[in-house]
This record gives C-alpha cells, structure tokens and sequence, in this order.
C-alpha cells in the first residue's frame, strides 16, 4: 500500500481571524496580519502519526510534495518522504493540482490536507482514478470527503492498508466565499471524489451501518419501484445514495447532476438542466427522489438546482421523495434537513416535518428547517 | 520431594486484601469444533437394537438413506469440552454485569432454580389433563394477577418465549382489533421512536406493518411535533419505551398517548425498560392500551443465553379478546385452560409459554412483595445516578441530552471526546475492560450518540461493585490517553482477542451452523 500527501500549506488561515475562509492571496495575506498562523502542516502530521501507530511502519515512505506541501509534515509524524514535486513560492491552487497529478499515478490512497477549496483543486487533478482521503484542515468542509478529524483520517489510512474497505463516492462542495462575507450562502456540487466508506459516526466494522447499507438501499430502491409504477418517471437528484439506489434497480446513471429514470429502468435523461426537467415531468407523471447530504442536511438547493421550484411545482408535494439510510440520519447528529430553493414560498410550505424513506417500509418524520 | 515443614506464621495467613483493579484472565483451550474433535466409530452412546424389524413400523419415507453426519465421541470427551468452553466465558455470574445496558442484567436467585428442578414442575407434561396440574396453573393465574397490578392493565398472556414475541403478540392483537372494526387496511402504520427497544419496529415490520420512526429533540425525547406530524387515520399504534435507551422518563407521556388516541390508534408501551418503575407508575395510568413485560430482565429469570427466555403482553378489557389461546381461568374451585376465545390471535408459541420462567418470576416477586419490588426499582435508580456520577468524572465520558437531570435505571454514555482525542473507540474500551474481568455494550444501530456505551446497574449491585467497576472504566480511559495501543489491540487475556465482526454481519460469510461453517467457510 503506497500513500500520498499533499498539504495546502494555507487552508484554515483565514478560520480563526472570523474571514470565513482563506481563498485567493489578499485573504491570506489579510489573515496572517490579523495573526493567523498555519497548522495545516501540523494537523496533517497528527493524521500520519495515527497511521504511523496503526500500521507500526517506521519505514513507511509517503509520497509527497516538498516543504509545507507535505514533506514537513511527514519527517515530523517520523516517516520518510519521498519527494515527487517541488511547488513554487509562495504556493497557489495550481500548486496543489500539479502535486495531486504527479502522485495519483504512484499511490493507492492520496491523502491531501485542507479544505473545500483544496478538495475542489484534487478533484481537478485527479476526479476517480485514485482513492483519496481528506485532512481537515480548512474553514469550509462542506464535502463529504474528510475524516471527521485528522486522526481519523489517519484511522481510515490505516484500515484501508489492512483492506476490506469499501469505496464510496462522496460529494465535492463549496462556498462562493465572496458571497458568505456579504452573508449570503451559496454552495455548489463541484464533482465526486473516491473516498474510503467508513463513517465516522457510525461504527467501524458494521457494514450494516454504512451511510450506503445494501439492504436499506434496496428497499427504498423497491419503494421507490413500486410508487413509480411502469408508466412514470423517477426523478433522482445526486448523491451517493441515490446512486446506489439506481445501481439497485439495474441503472447505471452518471456520477454528476439530476438523472431520470423511465418506468422499465433505464435512463431517460442523464444530468439534466432544470429547463429540460420541468419539460419532461410535465409531459408525465414523475416521482423526485433526493437525498440529504451527509453530515450537513441541505436537501434543496445544494448542489441539486436542476429540481427547480418550478419542477417542485410541478410534481408536488406527495411525489418529492426525501430518502436517505437510518445511519445517513444518524450522521446529522440531530441537525434538521435545511432547504433553500430560492423561492420562499416554496420554503416554508416544505418546512416542518416530512417522512423520510428509510428502508422497504420504514420512514423517519424528521424536521426540515 | 522436599517438604515444607516450617510452621505457619501470622503474616503466611493473613488473608490478601481485596485488588483494587482485578486481573482477569480467560482460559484458552483453543477448543475444536465437537465436529472437527470427531473419531469414527467413537461411541457415547450404544443404542440397542430394535426388537422389531424396522420395515414394519417406519414407513420408507421416514428412513433415512444413511446414517446422519453427527460426531462421534465417547461421553467424556464431550463432558470435557463443554467444561473448556465454560470456562472460555465472561458470564452473568462471574462479572459485574451492569455493561449489557437494556438488559437489566439483575441477580437470578439460585433457589429458584431448585423449584423449577422439583420433580412437580420438572416432570410435568404440557399434554397432562387439566385435573393433575391444578398447582401449575395456579402459579400461573396467581403471576398474571401480579403483572395485572403491577402494570393497571385488565388481562396478560404469559404464552410469548421472549420479550419479542410478547411485542409479536401485541402488534398481532393491534391488528385483529382494527380488523374487527373494518379498519385493518386503512391503520396500516406504526409509530416507534429511535431511543425505543428495536423490536418494536422489527416485529411491527415481520407483522406487516409500515413503520414511522420519531428522532430524540434536542433534550433527547422523542419529538413531539414529528408525531403530531406522523399520526392520522392511517396509525395503528404508537410503539414506545419509556424510560428510553437514554435512561430519561419522557414527562410528557400522557401528551403521546393522548394525540395517538386522538387520532384513532392504539398505545402498547414496551416496559422492557421497566425495573425503575416498579410500584413507581403504571402503563394503565398513562393511558397505555396494551403492554409487555420481559420476565427475563424486570423479573430475574435468566436471560435467554441461560435457557428460553419469556415475555407477558398485557392488555385492556378492550383487547382481552385478542388474547392468545388458552387462557388460564379459574371457576372458584377449579383452574382451567380455556381454548374457546373465537377472536383470539391463536397461539404465539405451543402450549402456555414457558412454564419454569414463569415459576421463577412468580417466586421472585412473592420472595420480594409490593414494597420490595418498589425498593428494589428505588435502589436500580440510585445505583445508576451513583455510577453516573463516577463515569462523568472520567475523562473523556460524557452523558449526551438533558445535562444535568437524573436518570431512570440507565445510561447511553458517549466517548466522543476520548476518541477525537485519542483515536481510541468506545467498541476498544468495552474489549479493553475484559482484561479487568468484565465488558461493556455499546448501542443499537444506528449509532445515534457517537462513540457509545450503555450501562445499567440495577439493584442487585453493590457500591463497592459499582466503584470497582467505574475504577476499571476510569483506568481503561487512562491508558487510551497514555497508552492507546494497548487499548486499541484489547483484549489481551480473552481466549479470542478480536472477532472479526465483517465476516459475522456478511450474509456471504456468517455460519451458525456447522453446515453452513463447511459450505461457507471451508468450501466443501
């Protein structure tokens, strides 16, 4: 098992000093003036010293860029960096592009430090060919891709290297920050990073409890069948669950985006806008399917604006389907689900409760806020 | 061999003082599988041969081609093995057992093993007439009319194996009511809540019902608003535990009750849960329809790895009819079984349950009285807010939801911060502390609290039992600062030292019989 590393030496500047994230080289310098320190080095030598313990490697050699890119990081958790690209002074987001190039090809699980902008930089570089692992490191962790902190990632390195983990594909977000600092938020789904699916709420070793359990995905697949009928069309916006959930009724739908689903299983419309979606669930009766993202809750809004207000409209309350596993709930940690569809009314007549699909006949009543 | 013939000082016979911590250690015996331990021709057993030729009385369908593929073995090599098993253990009897929270692990007094191994109720026949059974089944009217005023409620079944089953039987007689009414297609939903004993929702599933679950709010009871939100004319029932797994009584019960009610459904309250509550309240007074009891927790007969365990469902006048069949009644000079209840739900399991648990319970709760069932709910809930106290003082531990108010009879603890902090689970703590000579359980799944563990110390332990047991938990937790790895590779001193729990929960690889094991594991 080879590892990678990649440290955004700059992610989390700007978190401390309250500038909601460190984007773009004023930022940085602002936050350095107002006292910011890095630690995204230090944090990514916690999550290498986990591994380190876990694995017992002395030895072990990480691949790596030079300096804060990550070998300091490396010496310091007492491995052995092997050095495959130099960045430049100071360091840019291309920095991080080119680094993630280089070692994608050499390595089984490429670990990088930092936060939603540097996982949007990695998905850049290296979209699914390679297992990655974020360090959380950042201001804004918005995406579905990082440990819950930087030892267990450093945990889920190491029980990758033992094997039997499985791989998921986890959500890449992000904040247009410019917007957060003039209090408006606006988040994106950029793409899907391969991350190993070991759910950090959730015990280890239960396959049962995965964000993404067979046997709940297959039943709210049959749920779903079954309402749906052979006639409608089944509206699946994006997320790993819903996914899975086409994978189940023998669908093969692209990673990216809102997918339609014709009665007899196959792909009606692949990443759809939302023009070409209000077309075709108004030419005939359509089910929406969507699924919260996991540890945050936005259910509308994020990263799924293709499934407009005017589509909302136009399928209804009782055929838009919120669906995600007993374990994805348990994830939020007691957060609701959150909407934010850009039309107010339509906001508040979906907040309040509603019965999340769980399972073949098994819903939760969960609050929407 | 040189003797020593030295006399006996007083220091030689002093006593030893009790350990603070203890240092167990399992036996290892690596013991095989009695199939794998098999030696043809090896008999325990010699089996006369028949006096009458087979062909006439077993008709050719019944006889077996060849001979089955048992293990051949003499006897005392299979007295042997069991002993080395016995010994490969961690049971009820040998640890201070308040880690396997839900379970109300509570002492199961021996003598009451002796009554149910007297030839009157061992040798028994379920098949005896009536009228040579007359004690049996007064024991048996005599225990319900003790749950009857124990839980307010107007009838029981003591027939359900296992509090499952007891569950099974309520949702069963859930249904029949609404489809004496015509309603039985229209209430097709049942309410349970996260916190609730699962087997609410797994049985109100088996049984085909479509099931609503309600999330804990932000003081950890289930969510008001979600149910009024979840009830309508589609509600069978609300399911619900109270005091729930996070051991706080839910004040605003009667309020549940009350909206189901509203709305046309009945109310079963699971009182698994129930040894903080004896002679404290009742299910009737909340306005409870029908409830159960697990015999095997509240009531001291062993759990069912100890024998077969057994439930009591219990009901209002409302839903007597729905009773399993038969019932125990008594004439005034006679006790009888009654099979004639057309709207009964039938039999849940053969027969009247199981008869010795049901001896047990009654033995128990005659040996303790009305005072002492309230005393012994009394001292549970003391016991857990003390060992409350000491797990709180760990670092590292924290009780999630409601800070500061006290608990029923337990407590699901979170080690969230112990394991942000030093990459060590809860589930290593648990295996960490065997080598202490006990354990601890985590949670059902999902995992609700992160990084959980549940404990319930009811009244069968003392304070020096609860200190020596929040002493271990305290040590386990230094060492996961201090010495992580220790923690992490645990249990040292077991005979198995961790089980692979991927290959138990893959449908592809767990084996629980000896079939399976060779098709599954052995590829033959």
């Amino acid at each position: 098992m080879r590892f990678g590393l990649v440290v955004n030496p700059v992610a989390g500047l700007g978190g401390r000093v309250g500038l909601k994230g460190s984007d773009g080289a004023a930022v940085q310098e602002k936050a350095r003036a107002l006292g910011a320190t890095p630690r995204a080095s230090e944090r990514a030598a916690l999550a290498l010293s986990e591994l380190r313990s876990r694995l017992g490697g002395d030895e072990l050699t990480v691949l790596t860029a030079a300096g804060a890119m990550g070998a300091d990081a490396v010496a310091a958790a007492g491995l052995v960096p092997d050095v495959r690209y130099e960045p430049g002074d100071p360091t840019t987001p291309a920095d991080t592009v080119r680094a993630a190039t280089a070692l994608a090809p050499q390595v089984d699980l490429l670990l990088f430090a930092g936060g939603d902008g540097t996982a949007r930089d990695v998905l850049d570089a290296v979209g699914l060919t390679v297992p990655v692992l974020g360090v959380p490191t950042g201001v804004k962790m918005h995406s579905a891709v990082f440990g819950a902190t930087p030892r267990a990632a450093g945990e889920a390195a190491a029980l990758m290297a033992a094997g039997g983990v499985r791989l998921r594909e986890a959500e890449v977000m992000d904040l247009d920050e410019d917007a957060v600092r003039t209090g408006r938020v606006s988040a994106r789904l950029y793409g899907h990073l391969r991350v190993p699916d070991i759910p950090v709420r959730v015990q280890q070793r239960k396959m049962g409890s995965s964000i993404t359990d067979p046997s709940a995905v297959s039943g709210i697949a049959a749920e779903l069948a079954a309402r749906q009928g052979p006639s409608g069309l089944l509206v699946l916006g994006p997320g790993g669950t819903t996914r899975a959930i086409a994978a189940a009724l023998g669908a093969d739908v692209p990673v990216m985006g809102v997918n339609v689903l014709t009665g007899d299983r196959r792909v009606a419309a692949a990443d759809v806008s939302a023009a070409e979606l209000e077309a075709l669930v108004r030419a005939s009766p359509a089910w929406i399917a969507v699924t919260p993202i996991g540890g945050q809750g936005f259910l509308l809004g994020r990263g799924n604006q293709q499934i407009s207000p005017a589509v909302l409209r136009a399928v209804g309350r009782d055929r838009f389907v919120v669906v995600a596993t007993e374990a994805k709930l348990a994830s939020l940690g007691g957060r609701p689900l959150l909407v934010d569809t850009g039309d107010e009314d339509l906001d508040h007549e979906l907040r309040g409760y509603l019965p999340v699909l769980t399972g073949h006949g098994k819903f939760a009543m969960y609050p929407v806020r | 061999m040189k003797t020593d013939h030295s006399p006996v000082t007083p220091a030689d016979a002093k006593i030893a003082p009790k350990p603070p911590l203890r240092r167990f250690h399992q036996a290892s015996w690596d013991e095989p599988l009695l199939f794998e331990m098999t030696s043809p021709g090896e008999r325990g057993v010699l089996v006369p041969e028949p006096d009458v030729p087979l062909d006439d009385t077993l008709p050719a369908a019944l006889r077996r081609a060849e001979p089955p593929a048992l293990p051949e073995l003499s006897q005392p090599q299979v007295l042997r093995h069991y002993l080395r098993l016995s010994q490969e253990n961690l049971g009820v009897d040998f640890n201070i057992d308040v880690g396997q929270g839900t379970c109300t692990m509570k002492y199961s007094p021996k003598v009451n093993d002796q009554f149910i191994r007297d030839p009157r109720i061992a040798d028994l026949h379920p098949l005896q007439d009536e009228r040579t059974v007359q004690g049996v089944l007064e024991i048996i009217y005599r225990l319900e009319g003790l749950l009857r005023e124990i839980s307010g409620m107007d009838r029981f079944s003591l027939q359900p194996g296992a509090g499952s089953a007891a569950i099974y039987t309520n949702v069963s007689m859930i249904r029949a009511y609404f489809a004496a009414r015509g309603e039985a297609e229209q209430r097709d939903e049942i309410i349970t809540t996260i916190f609730s004993h699962p087997s609410n929702a797994a049985c109100a599933k088996t049984a085909g019902f479509k099931v609503i679950t309600l999330y804990p709010d932000a003081d950890g009871y289930p969510d008001i608003e979600a149910l009024k939100q979840a009830v309508g004319p589609r509600t069978a029932a609300l399911l619900i535990t109270n005091p729930e797994d996070t051991g706080l009584f839910n004040p605003r019960i009667e309020e549940f009750v009350r909206i189901v009610h509203e709305a046309g459904g009945l109310c079963a309250y699971d009182q698994a849960n129930a040894n903080g509550i004896l002679g404290i309240t009742r299910a009737r007074d909340a306005g409870f329809d029908l409830c159960h009891f697990n015999l095997h927790k509240t009531f001291s007969t062993p759990h069912a790895c100890g024998g077969p365990a057994a439930g009591a469902s219990g009901v209002t006048e409302a839903l007597a009819p729905y009773l399993p069949t038969p019932t125990v009644e008594f004439d005034g000079t006679r006790y009888y079984l009654d099979d004639d209840r057309p709207e009964s739900v039938g039999k849940i399991r053969p027969f009247y349950g199981v008869v010795p648990n049901l001896v047990r319970a009654y033995a128990w709760i005659m040996s303790l009285g009305g005072a002492g069932l309230r005393e012994a709910a009394e001292i549970a809930v003391l016991n857990n807010n003390y060992l409350m106290k000491k797990v709180l003082e760990i670092r590292g531990a924290s009780a999630p939801y409601a800070p500061g108010r006290p608990r029923i009879e337990q407590v699901r603890y979170s080690w969230e911060k112990l394991a942000e902090e030093t990459g060590v689970h809860s589930e290593d703590l648990g295996l960490r502390a065997a080598d202490f000579g006990t354990h601890y359980w985590t949670s059902h799944h999902p995992f609700v609290v992160p990084e959980p563990m549940t404990l319930e110390p009811t009244e069968s332990y003392s304070k020096a039992d609860l200190d020596e047991y929040a002493a271990i938990l305290a040590e386990v937790a230094r060492e996961a600062y201090e010495d992580p790895e220790t923690v992490r590779t645990a249990p040292h001193r077991s005979t198995v030292h961790r089980a692979r729990e991927d290959v138990q929960d893959d449908p592809a690889t767990w084996s629980v019989t000896w079939r399976a094991y060779r098709r599954k594991i052995l590829g033959a």
